[in-house]
């Protein structure tokens, strides 16, 4: 694969098309039918969830949230193929990855409306928080890898950027030190078109970003982020070859980001009615979807219960998210350091000095 | 036992007793394997301890804070150094974003302790950026440490604590005097408790606080003032964050008077924060102002220009007359 795709070929990797009859028999993932079932309903359950959050910010209950809508394929692939003991090193736009490495929908929620808990995930190994900083997070994958190679572990580093991180110093750094530490790390870059409002071609004169990976000296590799099974094949040859000791692979998913860059954002302003109708037909999961439906494994029906269903659990988390309780006093204070400094105690209970004050005055 | 050992010395002592006792210890960062870093504080490490605990990075301090932040929260320990303290500022963005947060934004769940040492200071007639003191830019961090040693021993068993730390330290060392002074050091194990200031000289008439390569400054001028009468106690501030309050506070309100010196530039910086621990802390004992002797607000002139710039004893002797005499 890698061989055949090598990025100077300028050949995109797909191997389903828009309407979901494969074009690529070669490639084909062997996988069950249960497993593409399985996989289409967790990239349909974060979808839902995604489209949820937007509308519970829409009502005030939820703060500034990044929208997955479009891409849920490449999280949802590497959802799939994931390990438990393996590292998830997020950006912000994974959610079907977050949900498979044992995130609750819960936990999202608590972030996103506000608690630091939200990223304590109770489930989840080996997943840091998410990193606004954009493309800063590479760098740490990267680190996580020497470890692997250090203990000589059984594990791999899955990370993701933006196209626009791409443009960061980190994003070079990060590919660069993986690449002289052979470490086992996949980078997926979900090159969605845009940074915030910032078109791509803005970003680089490049000829997309799996080029670059000659300049480090890995294997790199621009595969339909759309097309779920050409990203689930990537994803696991890229996760075999990083496993195997081979070091780290660039994966570009080409993409589209369908909602906002946040609720705080308004697309209509960069781009056309005409563009997001040109890549509404290569939504990715009415493409798995039309897969399934040839093959008689799934139909209309089932969805629409499905997605009630989804809906039911996902509000019962998020009530459950909402009735969370107040933020202490001391939770503000001490995770700073390991034991609280004389300083930031003298702090905590001043301010507790001048609380009770104020209960007694009111 | 003891044994003769500059700065430098102390330092290669600590990372070398640490390195043979704790796996968890990483040592890299730009030249500091095969060769020993440009000022040799870590010769000798690889050879003993292999090239996956001690080896030279990529030439790119972001990354190298950044892999750091990697390895501490996959569990390792990284030692890693800034080749000057000028040049840590590619780093900025990992220290602030990553570094000093990762505790608090996992919850605990994460850490990233690290030891971040760098070479600094001036006085040494070296290029443009290799002669700033930043300290008061990293202690204005949540999350950070700051340590500075001034003397080989103090150095060892800083290092030792900051090696022992759960907390990421930025472990700043005057490289005027990497060489300068030479001491027995115990070639043992110890560790000095970060957070925590040292009267190094009782006085009665005036407090100095002062640290790194000040500290010699200051011991100078109080000799001076001596002549003159006047007794110094000198404060050896040995961690910038967390401040020890209380040490600084108690010698206020026994000499009446308080002195900060530091070769940083003057304004919000340390001596700024002494001034207003003294104020906050000994307000009715004080007998004059609150003086800061420091580097002037300007950028750290070349060599020629440099001595304009750089803290004299005399100058703090100056300032300790009119401090007591006000």
């Amino acid at each position: 694969m890698f061989k055949e795709y090598e990025p100077i070929n300028k050949k995109m990797f797909q191997i389903m098309d828009n309407d979901g009859r494969i074009i690529n028999k070669t490639y084909m993932p062997e996988m069950s039918d249960e497993d593409i079932l399985k996989a289409y309903k967790d990239m349909l359950f974060a979808r839902t969830a995604d489209q949820m959050i937007v509308s519970y910010q829409r009502q005030g209950r939820i703060y500034t949230y990044p929208p997955n809508y479009g891409q849920e394929a490449i999280s949802g692939a590497v959802a799939q193929i994931m390990r438990k003991q393996d590292w998830l090193v997020p950006a912000f736009r994974e959610m079907g990855a977050y949900i498979a490495k044992g995130a609750s929908l819960k936990e999202i929620f608590l972030y996103f409306m506000g608690y630091e808990d939200g990223v304590n995930l109770k489930n989840a190994e080996n997943f840091l928080p998410y990193s606004v900083p954009i493309a800063s997070q590479l760098v740490h994958a990267a680190g996580i890898g020497y470890e692997i190679k250090y203990r000589k572990k059984d594990q791999v580093v899955f990370t993701f950027v933006g196209d626009g991180g791409t443009s960061e110093g980190d994003f070079h750094e990060a590919i660069n030190f993986a690449g002289v530490w052979k470490a086992p790390v996949v980078f997926i870059v979900q090159n969605n078109q845009y940074g915030i409002s910032t078109p791509f071609k803005v970003q680089t004169a490049s000829d997309g970003i799996a080029i670059k990976s000659y300049a480090y000296g890995i294997k790199g590799i621009q595969v339909d982020g759309n097309d779920f099974f050409a990203m689930y094949k990537a994803v696991k040859e890229s996760f075999e070859h990083a496993k195997a000791g081979n070091g780290p692979v660039l994966i570009e998913a080409v993409t589209y980001r369908k909602g906002a860059h946040t609720t705080s954002d308004d697309p209509t302003k960069y781009r056309s009615k005409e563009e997001e109708e040109a890549w509404d037909v290569k939504d990715p999961l009415k493409r798995l979807k039309a897969y399934l439906v040839s093959k008689k494994l799934y139909n209309n029906k089932e969805e629409e219960k499905l997605i009630e269903e989804f809906k039911k659990e996902i509000d019962r988390q998020f009530i459950e998210a909402e009735n969370y309780g107040v933020v202490d006093l001391e939770d503000v204070f001490k995770y700073t350091y390991a034991d609280m400094p004389t300083d930031l105690k003298e702090q905590m209970v001043e301010h507790e000095k001048f609380l009770q004050w104020r209960s007694v005055r009111n | 036992m003891k044994k003769i050992m500059n700065m430098v010395n102390a330092i290669n002592d600590a990372l070398d007793i640490k390195l043979a006792e704790d796996d968890r210890i990483i040592v890299y960062g730009e030249d500091v394997g095969v060769e020993g870093g440009v000022f040799r504080v870590t010769e000798g490490l690889q050879q003993k301890h292999g090239v996956e605990r001690v080896f030279d990075s990529p030439l790119a301090e972001s990354g190298i804070v950044g892999t750091a932040v990697g390895m501490a929260v996959a569990g390792l320990k990284p030692v890693i150094e800034m080749q000057f303290s000028g040049f840590a500022n590619p780093a900025f963005n990992q220290v602030v974003s990553h570094v000093s947060r990762m505790r608090n934004r996992s919850r605990g769940k994460y850490t990233s302790g690290m030891v971040i040492r760098m070479p600094y200071g001036g006085g040494i007639n070296a290029l443009e950026h290799h002669s700033e003191s930043l300290e008061a830019i990293w202690a204005h961090i949540p999350g950070l440490k700051v340590v500075i040693p001034s003397t080989p021993h103090d150095a060892k068993g800083l290092m030792i604590a900051a090696l022992e730390s759960e907390d990421p330290i930025w472990f700043m060392e005057p490289k005027r005097i990497y060489r300068a002074i030479k001491q027995e050091v115990e070639t043992e194990k110890f560790s000095i408790p970060i957070g925590k200031a040292k009267v190094i000289q009782e006085g009665t008439d005036v407090t100095v606080v002062a640290y790194g390569a000040m500290i010699r400054e200051v011991q100078k001028a109080s000799v001076l003032a001596k002549k003159e009468g006047i007794s110094v106690e000198i404060i050896d501030l040995r961690t910038i964050y967390p401040i020890d309050r209380e040490t600084i506070s108690q010698s206020i309100k026994k000499t009446g008077r308080i002195i900060t010196v530091h070769e940083a530039i003057k304004t919000f910086g340390v001596g700024a924060e002494i001034s207003a621990l003294a104020m906050e802390e000994a307000f009715l004992h004080l007998e004059a102002p609150p003086k800061r002797v420091a580097g002037f607000d300007v950028i750290v002139p070349l060599p020629k220009g440099e001595p304009h710039f750089m803290i004299s004893p005399e100058k703090i002797f100056y300032e300790i007359l009119r401090t007591v005499k006000y």
